[in-house]
């Protein structure tokens, strides 16, 4: 059985749907993060699991323990937030060893304890100090500290570093990845950047509106994207639509051309509009021959990136981005002109649900 | 420019001329006890008065109490409507403000018929049961300022995610309210029970009709009765309440001097 388990979960506001059947299970030890774009319900689930908002209906357990009903001090879970949420009273060696004096712990146990977690958060000599004398990602790096040193069951962090400035948060993520493996604590971490989340989770949720878009590794959610939505949100796929030919064969007519997925078309029904993804890193310019699908079409706009250049195709209603290295030797080509794309049958992803012409 | 800059120096220059002659009329005023000379003997008589002590004592314990009170009273509504109830915060800002507008002999005749000594709750009927009754009268008067303070205290902190903090931690409702809430509201509360401190030392209305030996009262018979020490005792009154706020600004300087380093 899972570790942290999450069913069935829905959570309404009056009459508004903000989290709905919401399924989940996470392993021990396991880095999962939820992914989305602002207002779809990441906060509102990690605040339930958390207990800082009842659930209207649904079961939340950790390690086979039924925590629904628990108030948040309850349940041993902890929380770092975005906005650090110091107490600023208190020094960071306070902060830390808070919630241990909220459990009577004695104090020869504190003491060790707060030193062993400023340790690990690599700001030993910093106990003395007050949250407002600071920076940004230390204060980050306090609040995990002080999440951490009551060891909690589930670590929950509500997009801990989207306070910092680009550089420590590319630091700071990679720090916390390394203390959440070192100690083994099941985490779920809630991110908007799909960047952040590719790069430091063992799965991903990929939320919209209230509802899960897909689970999968960072590699399953990249390369292989089940909906229109998961596509379009993570990465720089391109998406285009066209019309179910044969669904069997995977024949698709996007623009009145006809292309070929490998993998078929599943539940799909001659004649209905659906969507496809392809990467830009798969398509090429040049025609390397062979079973691929090709498409004419003429140069929308062309992008001059230094190392790359990103080169749009106009079709009719569709277009497609692709990347190409720059070549010193050879003059990018011009806007306007013709060209004919090719990308294997194998890349070509059709998404899930069919859509209204 | 500098034309400009005439008029609003004017204005300081009549406001200070209004607040300030009056001020130095009754120092000079409390200093001429002595036939020809100036002295403090108007003070020392005032200061000697065993009544002046007994009445300042009462008064001071009175205020402490209604410090008391309403800090316990006031802070844990204030955080609770900001953590819980926003919506309610304008009714209560306006149950606040009443005291205000009402006036405080409408609240004691208020008071008198509802706790006399014939009454199911008779308040009056003993001595004690009256200074109850007085602090807790205070604790109304002192309301809109100490609310008001709090308040504005308790918006300054992130309160509903210090207390989510707290509360994943494992903090009950108590040690957020005593550890976390408190001591971070900590100059708000302060301001707010100085405030409570002057109004309650110079009350007049509220002492006198409940019949209890306060200093307001005392001020007020040595006003009918004595030429000197009235000013005397306005201008110790004065420094009182300016201690209290003065005090005020110097909790406050060295709050902002913290928090604004944070930023
Ligand atoms: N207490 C509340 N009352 C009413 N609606 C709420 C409440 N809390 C959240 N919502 C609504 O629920 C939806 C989801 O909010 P939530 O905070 O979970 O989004 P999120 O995914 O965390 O977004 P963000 O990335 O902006 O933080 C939003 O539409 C929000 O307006
Ligand atoms: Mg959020």
């Amino acid at each position: 059985m899972a570790f942290l388990e999450i069913a069935n979960l829905r959570k309404t506001f009056g009459p508004l749907s903000v989290v709905q059947n919401f399924e989940l299970a996470v392993e021990r030890g396991e880095f999962v993060s939820f992914l989305g774009p602002s207002g779809c319900g990441k906060t509102t689930t990690l605040r339930m699991v958390a207990g800082f908002e009842g659930p209207s209906s649904g079961t939340i357990r950790i390690n086979g323990q039924d925590v629904t009903r628990l108030r948040p001090n309850q349940r041993n879970v902890g929380m770092v937030f975005q906005s650090y949420a110091l107490f600023p009273n208190m020094t960071v060696a306070e902060n830390v060893g808070f919630g241990l004096k909220v459990a009577k712990r004695p104090a020869a146990e504190i003491g060790p304890r707060v030193e062993e977690m400023l340790r690990l958060i690599k700001l030993p000599t910093l106990g003395g100090r007050y949250p407002y004398q600071l920076s940004g990602g230390q204060q980050q790096r306090v609040a995990l500290a002080r999440a951490l040193a009551i060891k909690p069951q589930v670590l929950l962090l509500d997009e801990p570093l989207s306070a910092l400035d680009a550089k420590i948060r590319v630091s700071l993520r990679e720090e916390i990845r390394a203390v959440q493996r070192s100690l083994g604590i099941t985490t779920v971490y809630v991110t908007h950047d799909q960047e952040e989340a590719l790069s430091m989770s063992d799965r991903i949720v990929v939320m919209s509106e209230g509802r899960i878009e897909q689970i999968g590794t960072p590699f399953e959610i990249y390369n292989f994207p089940r909906t229109r939505f998961v596509a379009s949100f993570v990465g720089t796929l391109n998406i285009l639509r066209g019309r179910v030919a044969d669904a069997a064969q995977g024949r698709i007519a996007v623009d009145d051309q006809e292309i070929v997925a490998a993998r078929g078309i599943a539940d799909g029904q001659a004649g209905q509009i659906r969507s496809v993804a392809l990467r830009p890193e798969a398509v090429s310019l040049a025609d390397a021959g062979g079973e691929r699908n090709r498409m004419r079409g003429t140069i929308e706009e062309v992008n001059f990136l230094g190392s790359v250049v990103r080169i749009r195709v106009r079709f009719k209603e569709n277009a497609i981005s692709l990347d190409t290295f720059n070549n010193p030797s050879v003059a990018p080509p011009q806007r306007g002109q013709p060209v004919t794309v090719s990308f294997a049958r194998e890349d070509l992803l059709v998404l899930e649900g069919a859509e209204a012409g | 420019m500098k034309r400009s800059k005439l008029g609003p120096w004017l204005a300081i220059a009549l406001g200070v001329l209004y607040f300030v002659v009056p001020l130095i009329g009754t120092f000079e005023f409390s200093l001429r006890m002595r036939r020809g000379e100036y002295s403090f003997d108007a003070y020392q008589v005032v200061l000697a008065d065993p009544r002046f002590q007994a009445t300042f004592a009462y008064s001071t314990v009175l205020a402490l109490a209604t410090i008391v009170v309403g800090v316990l009273l006031v802070v844990p509504t204030a955080y609770w409507i900001q953590l819980r109830l926003p919506k309610l915060r304008p009714v209560v800002e306006f149950i606040t403000l009443l005291p205000l507008v009402i006036p405080a002999i409408v609240l004691v005749f208020g008071y008198l018929r509802i706790y006399n000594s014939s009454s199911l709750l008779p308040m009056t009927a003993s001595e004690r049961a009256t200074d109850v009754l007085l602090t807790f009268s205070y604790v109304t008067l002192a309301l809109p300022y100490m609310y008001r303070a709090v308040d504005t205290g308790l918006r300054a902190i992130d309160v509903r995610t210090l207390t989510e903090a707290a509360e994943s931690l494992g903090a009950s409702w108590a040690t957020i309210l005593f550890r976390v809430i408190f001591p971070n509201v900590r100059v708000a509360v302060l301001s707010g029970a100085f405030l409570t401190f002057a109004i309650v030392i110079g009350e007049f209305t509220m002492a006198s009709l409940l019949d209890r030996p306060a200093f307001g009262p005392y001020l007020q018979l040595i006003g009918a009765n004595r030429a000197y020490e009235p000013s005397a005792l306005a201008v110790i009154a004065f420094i009182v309440t300016w201690a209290c706020m003065g005090l005020i600004q110097v909790f406050a300087r060295g709050a902002r001097g913290m928090s604004a380093e944070s930023r």
